[in-house]
């Protein structure tokens, strides 16, 4: 999934590929925000997130409301130094031809962060349901970005309207 | 995420480090920003510190908080999962603004353990599962494995061997006899796991339990959906029917008695959890549990092979016939919640924590005395006494059990270091009746 022009800024990619927690949040039925704490995963281009169907409830909002967006604020789970703090908006699509193995392509992605999930899958027997998984693709058309981390600052805004 | 108390949510909010304010833009997208804030409980507001003007949201407009806590583990991951969600009217004040707070959600893995936490979920990925088309899979070799719950086979293999054993203390062993019954023994076992997880799940007794482990909960095999209920039965039937027909063909070679045995063997397993007796409801497992994988198994192992009667086989199984009750009985303690609720009241939950403890003290006690008592009474060999070095694992597992009688995931050791006490016992009792026949 390497891309060797990424569209997403560098700073930001430097933030994605290191986070183990990025906060998405998604519009629910009633038009109200509700915010998930999850592994972001990211090419440089596309941010994906994957969700098991036991926790299936952020994936009928996607499926009805599309736009989501997702932050990067926790310095204990994105350990980057110096510090910065970054927001990106996109539209979301829910990839789930093949909820038993299609996830599994962000495997490689998934274990950089978090090795033991190898170890899990191993044992997927004991808990089958958490491994039936849909992807989250997000496609971002937005970011801003603190580069001190203080968001009570003006961001620095990057429009991605070269992304399709 | 479960629901929470809006003061409870706040004073948890309060010990995270910074908030993020999300809410909806004028694009329709939303938009989710790091905010320091201070929060009161008792007043249910978190003021919001100084925000970029272009940021904030509407005055009046419904905004979430979210506080999120995770702890890296390098090499591994992470843990100490938990988060808080607040929503409420955002009230613009100065250069911050104020959130009155009036929903709160949120989950905190040590209130609510992972797989806990997953458990619940199950129903709701079921019903995702169904809208998709799809079905969670296993491979077929897994499949069988949970389904018939094969690891439990030890319960049948030791009073199988110990009949067999003292047939040829009674130069009487006959090797296609003994494995004719083992072959029966072992059916009828996996047919009675599988008739226990249909009727559970019929009950709703599984359905229930929300801490199942690998020991407890049944093989959840029909809650996940990884097996239909149809197939189930059908798989409970034909191991049934292979038991019936192999006890039918030992009968009609070996004698006539076999087939009472049989008969009250079949009769005990699907007593055990099938209307109208359901014997496990009333509190009955255990003595069932004993009498099923203790006598009759080693009673039906030394007719097969002898072609007669003796109380050997009944004496030399009593230990493992206590100590496989207290194999039910200790697993059956993470399920005393979702049994309870099922109307399932097995000992368990008919006792309190200090009788159930007790109960297995006792219990434990008289496996061991019986083995000493039939050696000093001339009934087993003294090499038998050898099962007693188990003694140290039989007192860990009692010290287990007082530790964590509260926390299912925490008596996971616990309970297979009482699979193991049964398991090293019977061996041992088997290896005791090996060296007399050959020395």
């Amino acid at each position: 999934m390497s891309n060797p022009t990424p569209l997403l800024p560098t700073p930001v990619i430097e933030l994605l590929d290191v986070a183990l927690v990025g906060e998405l949040t998604v519009i629910d039925e009633s038009g109200r925000p509700v915010t998930y704490p999850l592994i972001p995963l990211s090419d440089g281009n596309v941010i994906y997130l994957t969700s098991s169907v036991l926790f299936s409830r952020k994936l009928r909002h996607i499926k009805a409301n599309p736009k989501v967006c997702l932050s990067l604020t926790d310095p204990v789970a994105i350990p980057v130094e110096p510090f910065h703090r970054a927001t990106i908006q996109g539209d979301a699509r829910v990839v789930e031809e093949d909820v038993h193995e299609g996830w599994e392509r962000l495997l490689p992605m998934w274990g950089a962060k978090e090795p033991a999930i190898d170890f899990f899958l191993k044992k997927r027997f004991g808990i089958p349901l958490f491994f039936e998984r849909s992807v989250i693709e997000i496609t971002p058309h937005r970011v801003l970005w603190w580069e001190d981390g203080r968001a009570s600052e003006p961001a620095r805004v990057y429009e991605l309207a070269g992304v399709s | 995420m479960a629901k929470l108390e809006v003061a409870d949510a706040i004073s948890r909010a309060q010990s995270y480090p910074h908030g993020v304010l999300a809410y909806v833009g004028a694009d329709g997208y939303p938009v989710n920003i790091a905010v320091e804030f201070s929060a009161s409980p008792s007043a249910a507001v978190v003021d919001i510190g100084a925000l970029d003007p272009e940021l904030r949201p509407g005055d009046g407009q419904e905004v979430e908080l979210t506080f999120s806590h995770i702890r890296p583990q390098p090499g591994v991951g992470y843990d100490e999962r938990r988060y808080v969600n607040l929503w409420g009217p955002a009230v613009l004040d100065g250069t911050g603004l104020r959130v009155a707070v009036r929903r709160a959600s949120g989950w905190d893995e040590a209130d609510t353990p992972f797989f806990e936490y997953a458990e619940r979920g199950v129903p709701a990925g079921r019903d995702y599962l169904d809208e998709l088309g799809a079905r969670p899979r296993l491979s077929r070799l897994w499949t069988v494995f949970l389904a018939t719950r094969l690891p439990f086979l030890t319960a049948t293999l030791i009073p199988v061997g110990l009949g067999g054993v003292v047939a040829a203390r009674d130069n009487a062993f006959h090797t296609l006899w003994f494995v004719l019954a083992l072959v029966a023994a072992v059916a009828v076992h996996l047919g009675l796991n599988m008739a226990n997880d249909i009727f559970d799940d019929a009950n709703g007794a599984d359905a229930a339990n929300v801490t199942p482990t690998p020991f407890s909960g049944g093989s959840r095999v029909l809650q996940y959906g990884l097996v239909t209920r149809r197939a189930m039965v059908s798989g409970c039937v034909a191991l049934y029917a292979l038991s019936v027909g192999l006890g039918l063909f030992l009968a009609a070679e070996r004698g006539w008695g076999l087939l009472g045995i049989g008969a009250v063997g079949l009769v005990l397993s699907l007593a055990y959890s099938a209307p109208p007796l359901r014997l496990v409801h009333r509190g009955l497992g255990e003595p069932v549990t004993a009498l099923g994988f203790g006598p009759v198994m080693a009673v039906g192992t030394y007719f097969a092979c002898t072609g007669r009667w003796s109380w050997q086989p009944v004496l030399a199984s009593l230990p493992v016939a206590l100590l496989i009750a207290l194999v039910l009985y200790v697993n059956q303690v993470p399920d005393r919640v979702g049994d309870g609720a099922a109307g399932k009241r097995t000992l368990i939950v008919r006792f309190s924590p200090a009788q159930v403890q007790a109960g297995y003290a006792v219990t434990v006690a008289a496996a061991y005395v019986c083995i000493v008592a039939e050696v000093v009474a001339g009934v087993t060999p003294v090499w038998t006494l050898l099962a007693l070095v188990t003694l140290p694992l039989a007192w860990r597992v009692r010290n287990g059990l007082r530790a964590n009688y509260g926390d299912p995931y925490a008596l996971m050791p616990t309970m297979q270091s009482n699979i193991l006490l049964h398991l090293l016992t019977g061996l041992l009792l088997v290896i005791g009746y090996v060296i007399a026949v050959v020395s």
